[in-house]
């Protein structure tokens, strides 16, 4: 306590300390806080005539990681507000372990929910260290000096994150990276039961990504509540154990990632085509979006694929993604086409590996290319095995062609072979992977390759 | 992590500046005193209560007397200083000094509050229009002496410059929030305005014109023991209660929605200071007029020496505010040429200024 302290004191100038302030922080670097459950309820806000909030209702349970994910603009960041307190809801209530944020205090509020706001601009020199010991205001009284529970939470929370060796550089001039950290030690200090983070990983690198969702996910461990805004859908599916999409302003799903994140619930929230497949590192979703405003108007209803690897992986997503009825194969399984086929429900001949394709499966093949209005070959590799499958294309008059390696690299079937794949060749359309949508399309509406003797249909049928 | 230690050594060493500031400045003027004689007046002038009466009290602005318990006073010293030294030292030098600390606690502790509020450091003590409204008041009082009911120029300029910041925080608040951005521009409108009256009350002082422009120029000229009564326990209640705020002026940097997160009822807060900094740069400037600079480039300098942690930079730079208006207010009266001390706070405030902001650190509030 200062001199100035006592007089201030003295002079009953100040609201006196707050009783409550030291009971509440307990020795030791983390008191576990008591799990508490985030209630929000029937939640609208409109910002003049645009509504942002329309009835949201979510509850979060005790230590469970809730992912907010949704297009810019869904009101992913308004919502946060709304359950930190900091904007009052039009209508609806947001309670935290059975307490009305916005009816409280902001003392006590702040000592359940923590914030990582979104732009941690902080533009004045203070020690990194005494930025964090910010985090400690809610539990201390007015004329206290940092006590020992304050060290060491602060000291605690500059480990956790990887910023003790910043505590003493002035906070305006580390990189902005380690300022969202700093922002997050400031949160962790605070010692919440609630955090609530809005885009904590935007503006980190990978490795800084994924070792701050770890530790997000290690305070949740600990008995936490936690949601997050996250932009990046993998990230999110990766590391929290529910996402809650937010569109125009009302929850589109809620539900394990795994509910969450499909290509429909993406089409009609994001407005783009996106495709969901395991990632193959992690085992959970990995999304990949295509813009929805490259596709071409009219696609075709059918089309088959013959390849494999990324090529023909590439090529079933994008065609899926758009809504087009795909079918791919021969493809051996393991094939990271037959895993994307598989994991994306599209139609596929698969063959054992090493094993010649047997009669049954060249008709199914067969048949699938006549009633394709496109077919493509998409890095088709030919060996003795599956020499009669490149017959079936004669079927085709609608052809398009993938490379990412040359033919001689993927011929194991001699001279006969290379003529024919030559001969499609010359008649197809040939395109990198990623315009494959525009190709099939083509291919269909000029049915006749540019040396094909079949006449050109004047509807394109 | 913050050092309670620092903050009081820091304290304790500008106290010891400010005694020696002071001790010098009482021994300048037309008559020089020697620092040791100086001393002993001073001390000899140090009374303390020894006996209670009963008896009336004159209340000092309103010029009415009110029954009251009184304090019989006797002097704990008694040094041996020629009659003429000590009436020199202790009725004429020392009043003016000690209203110079007290407007110089006042303005740098105000501009100090002032800029971290605003998180702007252009910010001073009247950046809401409390001077504005000081000088609207006093040039009323003096132009119009007989239109004024008060008692008086002081009590007009402070209730004018009370009456201004008021005005200002009620017409930038909607809603129960007061955006510091509308309050910045509800400041420079109001000031404008009350510019305009200003210049249109001079324009019709007549004879007055000489003292209004004296005024506005900010001087301690005729400085009397009531003033500093009037102004000195404002000032120590505002900035101790200030100083109760410096945690919250820390965390209010972050901006107001991180600072609510952290436990600050935000617009209570700000009302708080606002009203604070406002009271005590009124009971400053209706003193002193209006003395620029102090308020604005004080801070500064305590930024660049002791960091910008509140905790600290509040109380050293309220004390090296007093230190810096005494020093100039010296110059100012025992100087080459006697002038009002606005003119020496500007002429000396201003070229530092320039000379922080080449160097960029006025930027990094």
């Amino acid at each position: 306590m200062t001199a100035f302290d006592r007089l201030t004191e003295r002079f009953g100038v100040a609201p006196g300390p707050d009783p409550g302030a030291r009971s509440e922080s307990k020795p030791g670097p983390e008191p576990s806080p008591d799990p508490v459950t985030i209630t929000v309820d029937d939640c609208s806000l409109s910002f003049g005539e645009l509504s942002v909030l329309q009835s949201v209702s979510l509850s979060i349970e005790p230590g469970e990681f809730v992912g907010l994910v949704g297009p810019n603009g869904a009101g992913k960041t308004t919502l946060l507000r709304v359950i930190s307190g900091a904007l009052e809801p039009g209508s609806g209530s947001v309670t935290v372990g059975g307490v009305d944020v916005h009816g409280v205090p902001s003392r006590t509020s702040s000592r359940l929910v923590a914030v990582v706001p979104q732009d941690a601009s902080l533009s004045f020199s203070f020690p990194v260290r005494d930025v964090v010991e910010m985090g400690r205001h809610p539990h201390r009284s007015r004329f206290s000096s940092p006590g020992p529970d304050d060290r060491a939470a602060v000291e605690h929370a500059l480990e956790r994150t990887r910023t003790a060796e910043l505590a003493d550089r002035p906070i305006d001039e580390i990189s902005g990276g380690q300022r969202q950290r700093v922002v997050l030690a400031r949160a962790i200090a605070q010692e919440t039961p609630v955090m609530v983070l809005d885009e904590p990983t935007a503006s980190l690198d990978i490795n800084h990504q994924v070792e701050t969702l770890e530790l997000v996910r290690e305070l949740v461990e600990e008995g936490r509540t936690v949601i997050a805004a996250i932009h990046d859908l993998d990230l999110a599916a990766r590391y929290c154990d529910r996402l809650v999409l937010l569109a125009d302003g009302s929850v589109a799903r809620d539900g394990p990632p795994s509910s969450v994140l499909t290509g429909g619930a993406l089409a009609d929230a994001f407005d783009a085509n996106a495709v969901v497949t395991p990632n193959p590192v992690t085992g959970t979703e990995a999304v990949t979006a295509f813009a929805a405003d490259r596709e071409p108007e009219r696609l075709p209803d059918r089309v088959h694929v013959l390849g494999s690897g990324s090529a023909a992986a590439g090529a079933v997503a994008r065609l899926e993604a758009a809504g087009v009825a795909v079918s791919l194969g021969p493809v051996s399984s393991g094939d990271a086409a037959a895993e994307t086929a598989r994991s994306l429900d599209v139609e596929t001949v698969e063959t054992d590996p090493f094993e010649p394709i047997s009669a049954a499966q060249r008709a199914t093949v067969a048949t699938l290319v006549r009633d394709a209005d496109a077919t493509v070959l998409a890095d088709f590799v030919v060996g003795s095995g599956n020499r009669s499958i490149l017959e079936t294309v004669d079927e085709s008059d609608s052809l398009v062609v993938i490379e990412t390696r040359s033919f001689a690299e993927r011929n194991f079937a001699g001279g006969a072979a290379r003529e024919r794949y030559e001969r499609y060749r010359e008649r197809a359309l040939e395109v990198p992977v990623s315009r494959v949508l525009e190709a099939v399309t083509a291919a269909e509406g000029n049915r006749s390759g540019p040396q094909s003797s079949v006449p050109i249909d004047s509807d394109g049928e | 992590m913050y050092r309670p230690a620092r903050t009081v050594a820091w304290s304790a060493g500008l106290l010891v500046v400010l005694v020696a500031v002071v001790l010098s400045s009482a021994a300048l003027g037309p008559v020089r005193i020697d620092v040791l004689t100086v001393a002993m007046a001073m001390l000899n002038a140090i009374v303390l209560p020894t006996g209670v009466t009963v008896g009336s009290w004159s209340v000092p602005v309103l010029g009415v007397s009110v029954p009251a318990l009184g304090l019989e006073y006797a002097p704990i010293f008694s040094f041996d200083v020629p009659a003429t030294r000590q009436i020199i030292v202790a009725d004429v030098r020392l009043p003016r000094i000690a209203l110079a600390a007290t407007v110089g606690l006042a303005l740098a502790a105000a501009g100090t509050v002032m800029q971290g509020f605003f998180r702007n450091p252009l910010a001073d003590p009247s950046i809401i229009g409390v001077s504005s409204g000081a000088a609207a008041g006093a040039v009323a009082a003096i132009a119009f002496p007989a239109v004024i009911p008060f008692g008086g120029l002081r009590l007009s300029a402070f209730v004018g410059a009370l009456g201004t910041a008021f005005l200002v925080y009620g017409i930038a608040t909607e809603g129960g929030r007061t955006p510091v951005a509308t309050l910045l521009l509800a400041g420079v409108a109001v000031q404008a305005f009350l510019g305009a009256m200003i210049s249109y009350m001079l324009v019709h002082s007549g004879d007055s014109l000489r003292e209004a422009v004296v005024w506005m120029m900010g001087h301690l000229n005729n400085s009397q023991w009531s003033d500093v009564a009037f102004a000195l326990p404002i000032t120590l209640v505002g900035v101790l209660a200030l100083c109760a705020f410096r945690r919250e002026l820390n965390v209010l940097l972050l901006g107001e929605e991180d600072a609510h997160h952290l436990g600050i009822e935000v617009e209570r807060t700000k009302l708080l200071l606002l009203a604070l900094a406002s009271i005590v740069t009124a009971a400053g400037v209706a003193v002193a007029g209006v003395i620029g600079f102090v308020g604005l480039v004080v801070p500064h300098i305590m930024r660049l020496i002791v960091g910008p942690d509140h905790r600290i930079l509040l109380p050293t730079s309220a004390l090296a505010g007093a230190s810096f208006l005494v020093a100039t207010d010296t110059i100012a009266r025992a100087g080459p040429a006697v002038v009002p001390v606005g003119i020496i706070t500007a002429a000396l405030g201003a070229p530092f200024f320039l000379f922080l902001l080449t160097r960029r650190e006025v930027q990094s509030l």
